[in-house]
């Protein structure tokens, strides 16, 4: 990975298309990564996809009517229904195709939501399309929290982070529960193929985004999407924050095919999850008693992690 | 040519999908729309319908997923009742505003709470304003019957609005009715494959749903009006063409008897039936007394409605539905407002009645007429409330 960061020139201007499907003169704020993550996947689904969107900050800055920031077809209907959405433009496709009224060929559907029309709103709309197996790809653009609506904490907003509806007061200090683990259960629907990623890590993105395309049935990739507004980070340091956060343990990237966990940046040491926690303003009020907490969860959690990468690779 | 079965006007319902070539069923059970849905899954799974079945997990999903198909460019159906209709109303707004030519069949049922499974129209008068065009049927063969015209008007390009048939829960989907099934030609010849203005398609990518500043939304919300408005004519083509082909015409207020009818009683829905045998015994005594049943609820017929009671004095209007706190029934309420600047209008006395299944009888429709005369115009009573 970090040898190609190096010569990102030269492997970018090889292997990646200069199309863009998710255009300039979106209204997202400065430094969104985010928005990067959504170019990113885009641009790895390329021409043959149709986008079911649900309500949230990419929604939001790229489709002011009359104007869309979409190169490719693309909906947006509600906040906790983009599976749903999904599902029904899958099956439509399929069936049209099948009877002979649209030719035959390969689209991708993808479903794009953010952590709240996922594992809060959108859950229960997209375990069913999950379990229904439809063949069709679920990204979810996670920055931690409500973002579109001004920073509110959602399940999956990480212990201890302040939000204006988690706010680091004299008797709470921010959020008090863990990060609700998606990927994890989107895996226990035991669909052929979950990853995270991260747009820090964009050639690692990318390839996840295209197999997950390529697996037939449903594929869930879940995007760490540093929000520099959200998280109280100057906005040039999102790429760093990422790589802070896959390098110190708290989102690792890893893959589960058909059931086979495999860890894709594997650290022989984690770094101290002080760095990551430090350069965000959302966690500017921990007491070195929950950055203990944190770091021994970390750690829990990534071993964990590997004893599951260990335990499906045995033959 | 056609066939005369007898058929439970569920099951008949689903034959209709079928012979619709509906593209894509997704639906939630609810008591009493299940037997629709279940005989859809039936003809699917036995290869009688080529067509998605999506067995979604909510009624919310059940219209997301027909939102995303029918822009998808598929014939898109689903059915549902009661708290379904509820749980999916926020989609159902948007899916008339996204200008999808979906056919929803409303199996009418009273909303919780309390619970109940029972038949009335609490779940329709909810969502009255949602923009889809909304017709009341009386029958089974009615309910067969606009399936197809459902279809044919919901999906003209003049029209491109979603299409909702409210049918009586129990009363219809329940009862074994005898039925004239139409050959698939003459189908085939009244509703022509679907083919949409515009698709979510790679070849000609194109932006759905997109949202709106203040800059937009009134004019976006004035064009959609106008499209519910200017519909009218085409809805009136639907039924005059699918009475050319079959002898059954529709109209958007059916009258019964109202020839000189000085008293006339308003009902919507498969009480209509009930009601005209009241009607024939006041009329065998002399009394001039007529039936208007509402069938087009959305657009309102206002013009058709003031020519249908012209020369009433008195106009005795049944709802099925409360609207709490307010100064009548939904019914009664669009009915006073379209009879306000008439120069002669009548009285309009508003009855509520049949909540949740409670039984009328032709005998409750001679009390609801009789007492009518000695009431009040304004407000409204709850009729035959016990104890």
């Amino acid at each position: 990975m970090d040898k190609n960061l190096d010569r990102l020139n030269i492997y970018a201007s090889r292997l990646l298309s200069e199309k863009e499907y998710f255009v300039p003169g979106h209204r997202a704020c400065q430094g969104c990564a985010e928005a990067l993550a959504v170019r990113l996947v885009a641009k790895a689904l390329g021409r043959n996809t149709v986008v079911a969107s649900a309500t949230g900050c990419m929604e939001i800055v790229s489709s002011p009517l009359p104007l869309t920031s979409w190169n490719v077809p693309w909906m947006h209907v509600a906040f906790e229904n983009a599976a749903a959405v999904a599902s029904g433009i899958e099956a439509g496709l399929k069936v049209l195709m099948r009877k002979k009224r649209i030719p035959q060929q390969k689209i991708t559907v993808m479903a794009m939501a953010g952590d709240g029309g996922t594992s809060d709103i959108g859950l229960q709309a997209l375990s069913g399309a999950m379990e229904r197996g439809h063949d069709f790809v679920y990204c979810c653009f996670d920055n931690e929290a409500y973002m579109n609506t001004g920073i509110q904490r959602s399940s999956a907003t990480p212990f201890g982070a302040s939000t204006t509806t988690s706010p680091a007061g004299s008797l709470v200090a921010g959020q008090t529960s863990w990060k609700k683990n998606m990927p994890e259960i989107a895996a226990a629907h035991n669909i052929p193929y979950v990853a995270t990623a991260c747009t820090s890590y964009p050639f690692d993105l990318m390839e996840k985004v295209k197999k997950a395309a390529a697996i037939k049935g449903p594929a869930y990739v879940h995007i760490l999407s540093v929000c520099p507004t959200g998280w109280r980070l100057p906005t040039q340091m999102a790429i760093l924050a990422g790589r802070l956060a896959v390098e110190t343990g708290m989102f690792p990237l890893y893959e589960v095919e058909r059931g086979r966990y495999t860890l894709n940046v594997e650290l022989t040491e984690l770094r101290p999850i002080e760095e990551y926690l430090k350069i965000q303003g959302r966690f500017r009020h921990l007491t070195q008693e929950m950055i203990a907490q944190i770091q021994q969860r970390v750690r829990e959690e990534y071993e964990k992690l590997k004893k599951k990468v260990q335990l499906t690779n045995e033959d | 040519m056609a066939t005369k079965v007898g058929m439970e006007v569920s099951l008949a319902a689903a034959e209709a999908v079928k012979q619709a070539n509906v593209d894509v069923v997704a639906a939630y059970p609810i008591t009493p729309q299940t037997h629709i849905v279940e005989h859809l899954a039936e003809l699917v799974n036995n290869g009688e319908l080529d067509a998605e079945f999506i067995p979604v997990e909510s009624e919310h999903s059940a219209m997301s997923v027909c939102t995303g198909s029918s822009a998808a460019g598929a014939r898109s159906f689903t059915c549902t009742s009661s708290q379904g209709l509820a749980l999916m109303n926020e989609i159902v707004f948007i899916t008339a505003s996204l200008r999808l030519p979906i056919v929803m069949l409303l199996a009418n049922r009273t909303l919780s709470g309390p619970l109940s499974i029972w038949n009335d129209h609490s779940d329709v008068m909810s969502i009255r304003d949602c923009g889809w065009i909304q017709v009341f049927v009386e029958n089974g063969q009615e309910v067969y019957d606009h399936v197809f015209i459902g279809y044919r008007v919901a999906e003209d390009r003049n029209c491109l609005l979603p299409f909702m048939v409210n049918l009586d829960g129990f009363i219809l989907t329940h009862v074994i009715e005898p039925l004239e099934f139409l050959d698939q030609e003459i189908i085939d010849r009244y509703l022509p494959p679907y083919r949409p203005l515009y698709s979510l398609h790679p070849n000609h990518p194109v932006t759905m749903g997109a949202f709106s500043t203040p800059a937009l939304y009134t004019e976006t919300k004035k064009a959609q009006d106008e499209a519910i408005r200017e519909a009218m004519p085409y809805i009136l083509k639907g039924w005059q063409e699918f009475g050319d082909l079959t002898g059954r015409y529709y109209h958007p207020i059916e009258h019964y008897k109202t020839e000189g009818a000085k008293v006339i009683l308003v009902t919507q829905g498969s009480l209509g039936e009930t009601a005209s045998i009241a009607i024939d015994s006041l009329r065998e005594k002399g009394e001039t007394v007529g039936l208007v049943k509402i069938r087009l609820w959305r657009p309102f017929p206002v013009h058709e409605f003031r020519e249908a009671v012209k020369g009433a004095e008195l106009v005795v209007v049944m709802d099925r539905a409360i609207s709490y706190g307010a100064s009548a029934g939904p019914l009664a309420m669009e009915i006073r407002s379209a009879l306000y600047a008439e120069e002669e209008r009548p009285r309009v006395v508003n009855w509520i009645a049949g909540l949740a299944g409670r039984d009328l009888s032709p005998e409750d429709f001679l009390q609801m007429i009789h007492q009518a005369k000695e009431r009040s115009d304004e407000g409204y009573e709850i009729y035959g409330v016990r104890g």
